[in-house]
């Protein structure tokens, strides 16, 4: 039996990495540039007529493909080398036995930085309620990982503007720090199942992982391998139900809908999103292409935020440790602060 | 002979986990028994707040996301 020892890790050195993170930026950067004209170019080649529907629908669809998917490679790769500085188990230490106001803000601020993935939801939850982590504190961080993420507002960054970018982070951060907050001043404890209640295990000790700058990099290349492979045709497709908006649905008839005008639209949108679920990056080109067509900010942002943060699939898995009114109040805490923000940025932007 | 026990609830990641497990004592010739754990209050016993975890002979050595194949190594080897 031959055992052959692990093989040794091989780091290349720190400048070499920089300079061809360098090199792949400058590269990025010239291949971004040439899509508008690129997207144009293969939908003059192609048998549609001048400055028809179809042609802007194309049009649409050929410079936002590429567009989001390179945007989407940059912004998820910084982001995992970021958050190879974070990891659940530390975040979970810096936030067991802290109050509630406080640890909800600490809370949410962490949610968008600790890699989080639905699959990991219930271990997370336990783990965090386990390790004396208030019920309260634990709601905001599960609110905001999936919401505030860096999918979402790069692309908003981009697409839409750092003005609506910017005010989604913030509201969805008040979101997550609010309707925790509520849910911990409701003392539902009594409302987890059994289980969740009797685990009481030492948190695992674990060695702190030191990482080079080569893993941190590895780390970012990891991330847009599983993430990008995740996404991408969520991404096809939501741009594909942008075009066809783009291209087809009348401006007018979409005002009268979705415009500032309808009160009622932002509680619908929101009834529509919550048992939705597409990822971010799949929901962001409609998000454009309607705010394109003249609906109301606030209307599609709720729409967005309540597909995005309250799922299905999300809520099915959470049953297993949440009794059945502790997820109503979940929900209906949840989807009522997404309709406030939605009325509010309604408000705010005209 | 070495435990080796995979915690997470059937996720394609815990599956790969488990899989590079398998392979990697084939690989170096190393004779395992391998348990997949995916009852959620066992997992969460162990005191982990991510999955998959690996336990190699009852210590937890990793807690959250794909292992590098290299760490899975040096737990099979040396842990």
């Amino acid at each position: 039996m031959s055992l052959s020892a692990p093989a040794p890790r091989r780091d290349l050195p720190s400048v070499l990495l920089l300079a061809g993170l360098v090199v792949a930026l400058v590269l990025w950067w010239l291949v971004y540039g040439q899509l508008q004209g690129a997207a144009r170019w293969l939908v003059a080649v192609l048998p549609v007529a001048n400055g028809s529907h179809m042609q802007e629908a194309l049009q649409f669809f050929f410079y936002d493909v590429p567009k989001v998917l390179m945007l989407l490679v940059l912004v998820v790769f910084a982001m995992g080398v970021v958050r190879s500085f974070f990891s659940p188990v530390k975040t979970r230490s810096l936030l067991s036995g802290r109050r509630e106001g406080l640890g909800n803000i600490l809370a949410a601020g962490l949610g968008v930085f600790t890699p989080f993935c639905s699959c990991s939801a219930v271990p997370l939850f336990v783990g965090f309620v386990s390790a004396g982590v208030p019920l309260g504190v634990t709601f905001s961080f599960l609110i905001a990982a999936p919401m505030v993420n860096e999918v979402a507002l790069g692309l908003l960054l981009v697409l839409v503007g750092w003005r609506v970018a910017l005010t989604y982070l913030a509201f969805g951060l008040a979101l997550a720090i609010v309707a925790g907050w509520i849910i911990g001043r409701l003392h539902l404890e009594h409302w987890l199942e059994d289980w969740v209640r009797q685990v009481r295990a030492a948190p695992a000790d674990l060695a702190p992982e030191e990482m080079t700058l080569h893993q941190r990099l590895q780390a970012g290349a990891t991330a847009v391998k599983d993430i990008v492979g995740r996404v991408w045709l969520w991404i096809i497709l939501g741009i594909a139900v942008g075009a066809l908006i783009h291209g087809f649905v009348p401006a007018d008839l979409l005002a009268a809908i979705l415009g500032r005008g309808a009160w009622w639209s932002v509680p619908v949108a929101v009834s529509l999103g919550v048992p939705m679920y597409s990822n971010a990056a799949g929901i962001i080109p409609v998000v454009e292409a309607l705010l394109g067509k003249g609906a109301a900010l606030g209307t599609v942002l709720a729409f967005m935020m309540s597909v995005i943060a309250l799922s299905l699939p999300e809520l099915i898995i959470l049953r297993k440790v949440l009794s059945l009114r502790l997820i109503a109040v979940f929900v209906g805490v949840v989807a009522s602060g997404i309709i406030a923000v939605g009325f509010l940025f309604n408000a705010l932007f005209t | 002979m070495k435990n080796v026990k995979i915690l997470g609830s059937g996720c394609k990641r815990c599956m790969d986990t488990a899989e590079m497990a398998r392979s990697t004592a084939e690989r170096l010739g190393i004779t395992i028994t391998l348990e997949k754990v995916t009852d959620y209050a066992q997992i969460a016993s162990f005191g982990i707040a991510a999955t998959p975890g690996v336990v190699v002979d009852g210590k937890v050595v990793h807690a959250g996301g794909l292992p590098r194949v290299e760490d899975m190594e040096k737990w099979l080897v040396d842990a």
